[in-house]
Order: structure tokens, then C-alpha cells, then sequence
């Protein structure tokens, strides 16, 4: 049995000018112990999609259609006194810790311990002493639990950040841009950190960024979405050395190659569209340079190019054009 | 708090005072009016009477050595004594201090439960008609002149129901048989003016809880918090609450303050003999020593409030320990 299989999943906003579409007929799978990057620009749906599967929308979003397998349990049709049983248990969250995500009145040590003892059952000194461990584990001394937030430093927080989504030993880890915020230092040595223990304890683990460089060093698939889709889904080889769709295409050329001349990068002409009127046929024909008088009207399918290589667009490389 | 920012506090907060009184001091001497001509207005009164009228009160030197003999005297723990009641300022005061605590302190009690509640849930509630409707009250009873909502109190549940007295502390004449009927007359008077202060107040409190909680609802470690897998409740109470009660801790301390200078309007409009009417005719005598008094016990009890809320602060929010 996969560890998630996430399939058709639809997840809509409900906003003051309409429905908006945030995650549009999203399918992909994690097995145990395999990091799987969502990629793709602001707005593309990314996060919400990985929120979607511990069902941590805020309250206008709303999951309409699909299924979110986690063991082969639906977490999609599960209400939400069940479900609060799962989250962090089995699905965790590491957040941009070095924003606010943590609580600025409460030791870092007890926003860890309490969800210890939410989930485990266990006596108060037991989940302390878990919580000192599982702060060593992320190489933060467990003395410093009796600490305030703002007594940590920015990849101090992020590190606890880490610890307190590790606590429960979930099978699920969803990094939501856990290194934006950083030095490229801190960033590294937190990547590493996270590939370790995710090797180490068999965890399924997906990262959502908008940094294709780091997608590369830690995860084994990558997913790049546009416009509430994926277009893309490979391993990391299939994205970068068999590039097959135009965005993909386009997001690589966005990062400067440092052994290359020096220049400015490319970037992507146009913007993302409207998400609230999308038009018929494929998202990204606007800024594509493959475009063909069917991308306007043909909304492209995920078609197979490799083994495990999936590209939804009319002209994908390494495939011919459908009829 | 380390000792030294407990010294430094300490040392702010009598500066504070000391210009405080200062500004008191002159700002009633600027005032148009003059106590002897209150005071004389028996027209029977020579020049003569009047003249040592004006030196026994210490009126005939100039404003430098009044005000030096005010600090002076001070310091010594005198008041002066009033001109108008013809004693001395503390044991006017005195008189008049506790049915002032009693009313507006249980008004503040009563405020700042219903406040924080009736913020709480606007809150929770964001955007429903709930909210709406809390909030179009609070804004209402925040904006509604004290002494307009007291007379219509006393239109309504005096005047129509007969269900309280209009005005005073007592009845006047009555003989009681037993403490308990004392008391319970005392209740009696004490409700009205009591819940047109906690009206005017509640006001304030929801305001200030819905909007810092519905900021504080809406940060990150909420998201986080929701994430672990916690109920609602838990989030409101382990999460939500301590963060928002950071900017109410701030306004319940300076509200406490007010509580000993009383409120002019309400106590005016009941009669309720208390430090907000004893301000009031004072005001109207040109009373400067009995002014200076409760001004001074007003200042006071708002740098000390203060100052609790300072220390108060840093125990609740631990970044400002330092």
C-alpha cells in the first residue's frame, strides 16, 4: 500500500467574486520515506494543495472532489473531529518558523511537549523528556525548551520548528517553505537536517518552494504546478534533464547557471492568470512560446512520457502533439 | 524585572507626579474666578473680613511662595484644608472615597467581564451577524454621552418601573432595623448608577478584545496551533487568549486609575457622594486645596496603575522582560 495517494483532488475558495480554484484535478502518490517537491510560482496553488491534505484550509476554502488516501484511509470525506485526530499524528506541519508560527508567550519547550501529550496520551515528564530528545535530535540543547521564541535565533526557530513537527513521529511532513526565509548557510544545513531524518525514520516528506535549486538536492520527485495544476510530475532527473513541459522549461532557465556567462536570467514574460476566470483550453498558453491554435481551446491532459514522467500539454518534449 | 528597571520605573513615575501637580497647581490658578468671592458672598462682609479672609488662607502671597508652602506642606503629608468645607482636605476626601470605589470599581468588574466576553465572541463570530451586531452595540454605548444615558436609565427603571431610586446613596429620613436593610437599601441605590457606568465602559473593552483578537486569530502560531491537531477551545484559551490580553492588560490598568478619581457625569446625575461630584463642587467653589487633593489622588492612582500594568506586562509577555 502507498503511504498517500492523493487522486483528482479539487479545492476551491469561496470568495467575494466568486469560486476560486486553487487546486483544479491534482493526482499524485508518496511512498514511505520519499520526498516529493511542489514547485511553481505564487499563487499556483502549491500550498494549498499540501495544506489540503491535513485539511488545514482557512474557513472559505473547501475541498470539493477527490481523495486524499493516506493508508488507503480518505481524509477528504472525514469530519473534522476525526480528522484533528490525525493532524500532526500522522500529518505534521513544518511552517515558516522563523516568521510567527510560533506562539511569542509560550517556551518553545511547551509548544512541543503539548502536542505530545495531545496525541500520545502520555504523562506530562514523559512527553518533556521526548521533547528534550527530540530538541537534541535537531541539535538545539534540550535546555533551551525553557526558552521564549524571540530568544532564538531565525535558524534556531526554524530547527525547533522542525523538532515540534517531528514529535509525534508523523508518516507525513509537509515543509511549506521551511527555509525561505533563511541564509543560504542555515538553509543548507536545515535541508540536510531534514533529508537525515527523513531517511531515518522512513517518513514520507513534501516540499513546497519556489526555489527549483533545492528541489534538486532533497527531493526524489518533483511536481511543478500552474494555475491550480500540475504540469509537470517527475523524478528529479525527468524535470531537469528531460525537461517536457514549456513551464518547466521556462522556471529552469529562471536560475542563473554560475558556470555560464554572466547575465540576468530570463524570467517568464506575462503573468499567471486571472484564477478567477479561467479561460478554456491550457493555462499557460498566454506565456508559451510552443503555443498552437488548440492550446486555446484544448485544455491539455497528463499524458505519459516516461516510467514515472508525466507532462499535461499538447507539445510535450519526448511526446508528439495529440490530434 | 531586574531591580534596576524597577528603580528607574519607580524614579519615572514620581517625576510624573511631581509635574503633574505642578500643572495642577497653576492650571487652577489660571482659572478664571476667585475663592474669596465665593466664599464672601455673604454681603454682609467688611473689606476687613475679607482681607483676613485672604491672609488665613495664605491667598495674599505671591504664587511662588503659595506654591512652595503646597510642596512644602506636601511632603509633610498635609492637604490643606478646604476652603469651602472648612476642614481638612484629607478627611473630605476621605469621606468621599469609598462610595466612588465601590460604584465604579464593581462597574469596572463588570465592564471588563462582559467586554472581554462580548469581544470574544464578536471575534470567534467575525463577520456574522453576531459580530455586527455586538460591534454596532459597542460602538453605540462607546459614543453615548454619560450623563444622556444616565437620565434615560433613570427615565426608564426610576421614573416608569419605579423599580430604583433616582439619585443619592441612602434614603433619606430612613431608620433601619437591621445592617442587612441598611445594606440593601445601599444595593438599591448603588445599581442604577453602576450599570450607566459599565455601559459606557463595556463599549471600550469589546472593542478593544474583538480587534485584538481577531488580529491575534489570524496569526501564523494559530495556523500552527490548529495544525497539531487542537480543538477550537483549547486554541482560544492556551493560544489565542494570553496574546490578546497583552493591549487589554494595558487599558484595564489606566481604566483602574480612573477608578478613584470617580466620574463627574455619573455621580452628578445620581447624586452618588462620591470623588467625581466632590470634584465638581470644588470646581464650582474655586476650592484650590480640595482641586489639588483629589487631582492629586487622581494622578496617583493613575502612575500607580500604570506602573502595575508595567510590571504586570512583563510577566505576562515574555519579550519585555528585558
Amino acid at each position: 500500500m502507498k503511504l498517500l495517494e492523493v487522486e483528482n483532488l479539487n479545492t476551491y475558495f469561496n470568495t467575494s467574486k466568486g469560486q476560486l480554484k486553487a487546486v483544479n484535478g491534482v493526482s499524485f502518490d508518496l511512498e514511505y520515506g520519499e520526498a516529493l517537491g511542489m514547485v511553481g510560482e505564487s499563487g499556483c496553488g502549491k500550498t494549498t494543495c499540501a495544506l489540503s491534505i491535513a485539511k488545514l484550509l482557512p474557513k472559505e476554502g473547501e475541498i470539493t472532489g477527490g481523495r486524499i488516501l493516506l493508508e488507503g484511509v480518505d481524509l477528504a470525506s472525514m469530519p473534522e473531529s476525526e480528522i484533528r485526530k490525525k493532524r500532526w499524528k500522522d500529518v505534521s506541519v513544518i511552517f515558516q518558523g522563523a516568521m510567527n508560527a510560533l506562539n511569542p508567550v509560550m517556551k518553545v519547550g511547551d509548544q512541543i511537549s503539548e502536542a505530545i501529550v495531545l496525541h500520545e496520551k502520555g504523562s506530562k515528564e514523559a512527553a518533556k523528556r521526548r521533547t528534550g530528545e527530540i530538541l537534541e535530535l535537531v541539535e538545539i540543547p534540550a535546555a533551551r525548551g525553557s526558552n521564549y521564541p524571540h530568544e532564538f535565533s531565525g535558524g534556531m526557530k526554524q530547527r525547533a520548528m522542525i523538532a515540534m513537527a517531528l514529535a509525534c513521529n508523523p508518516k507525513i511532513v509537509i515543509g511549506d517553505e521551511p527555509t525561505t526565509a533563511l541564509d543560504v548557510m542555515v538553509q543548507a544545513q536545515i535541508l540536510n537536517l531534514l533529508e537525515k531524518i527523513r531517511k531515518e525514520f522512513k517518513m514520507g516528506f513534501i516540499l513546497i518552494t519556489h526555489d527549483l535549486s533545492i528541489l534538486g538536492e532533497t527531493c526524489d520527485k518533483i511536481a511543478v504546478m500552474y494555475a491550480g495544476k500540475i504540469v509537470e510530475l517527475g523524478t528529479v532527473e525527468d524535470i531537469f534533464e528531460r525537461t517536457a513541459h514549456p513551464y518547466t522549461q521556462r522556471l529552469i532557465a529562471c536560475f542563473p547557471n554560475i558556470r555560464g556567462e554572466k547575465r540576468i536570467p530570463e524570467g517568464i514574460s506575462g503573468s499567471p492568470p486571472n484564477m478567477l476566470a479561467l479561460a478554456p483550453g491550457c493555462s499557460f498558453a498566454p506565456r508559451c512560446d510552443r503555443k498552437q491554435a488548440c492550446c486555446e481551446t484544448l485544455e491539455p491532459v497528463g499524458k505519459q512520457i516516461g516510467e514515472k514522467h508525466f507532462a499535461a500539454c499538447h507539445f510535450a518534449l519526448g511526446g508528439g502533439a495529440i490530434e | 524585572m531586574k531591580k534596576r528597571s524597577l528603580i528607574q520605573k519607580s524614579i519615572y513615575a514620581v517625576i510624573t507626579i511631581f509635574a503633574v501637580l505642578v500643572f495642577n497647581y497653576l492650571l487652577f490658578r489660571v482659572l478664571p474666578g476667585d475663592p474669596l468671592s465665593m466664599m464672601m458672598r455673604n454681603p454682609k462682609a467688611t473689606p476687613e473680613m475679607i482681607e483676613g479672609m485672604r491672609q488665613l488662607f495664605g491667598l495674599d502671597q505671591p504664587w511662588y511662595v503659595q506654591l512652595y508652602l503646597y510642596f512644602k506642606n506636601l511632603l509633610a503629608g498635609d492637604l490643606g484644608m478646604s476652603f469651602y468645607f472648612k476642614q481638612p482636605v484629607s478627611s473630605v476626601i476621605g469621606a468621599r472615597i469609598m462610595p466612588t470605589i465601590i460604584m465604579v470599581g464593581l462597574a469596572e468588574v463588570v465592564a471588563i467581564f462582559a467586554g472581554i466576553i462580548i469581544g470574544l465572541i464578536a471575534a470567534w463570530k467575525r463577520g456574522t451577524r453576531i459580530d455586527v451586531a455586538t460591534l454596532g452595540f459597542s460602538l453605540v454605548t462607546y459614543s453615548m454621552p454619560t450623563f444622556w444615558l444616565g437620565m434615560v436609565i433613570v427615565v426608564v427603571f426610576s421614573v416608569n418601573l419605579h423599580l430604583f431610586p433616582t439619585s443619592g446613596i441612602l434614603t433619606p429620613g430612613m431608620t433601619y432595623q437591621t445592617t442587612g436593610a441598611m445594606v440593601a437599601d445601599y444595593i438599591r441605590h448603588l445599581i442604577l448608577p453602576t450599570l450607566t457606568m459599565s455601559i459606557v465602559l463595556i463599549g471600550e473593552y469589546a472593542l478593544t478584545m474583538r480587534n485584538t483578537l481577531t488580529d491575534v486569530l489570524s496569526e501564523d502560531y494559530i495556523t500552527t496551533a490548529k495544525a497539531k491537531g487542537f480543538d477550537n477551545k483549547y486554541i482560544l484559551r492556551k493560544h489565542a487568549l494570553p496574546n490578546a490580553m497583552l493591549p487589554m492588560v494595558t487599558l484595564i490598568a489606566i481604566n483602574l486609575g480612573l477608578v478613584v478619581g470617580g466620574t463627574v457625569q455619573v455621580e452628578t446625575v445620581f447624586s452618588w457622594p462620591g470623588l467625581g461630584s466632590l470634584m465638581y463642587e470644588a470646581l464650582r467653589a474655586r476650592d484650590y486645596p480640595l482641586l489639588q487633593g483629589v487631582f492629586l489622588l487622581v494622578t496617583v492612582s493613575v502612575v500607580v496603575a500604570n506602573f502595575i500594568a508595567d510590571i504586570t506586562y512583563s510577566y505576562i509577555d515574555p519579550r519585555v522582560k528585558e
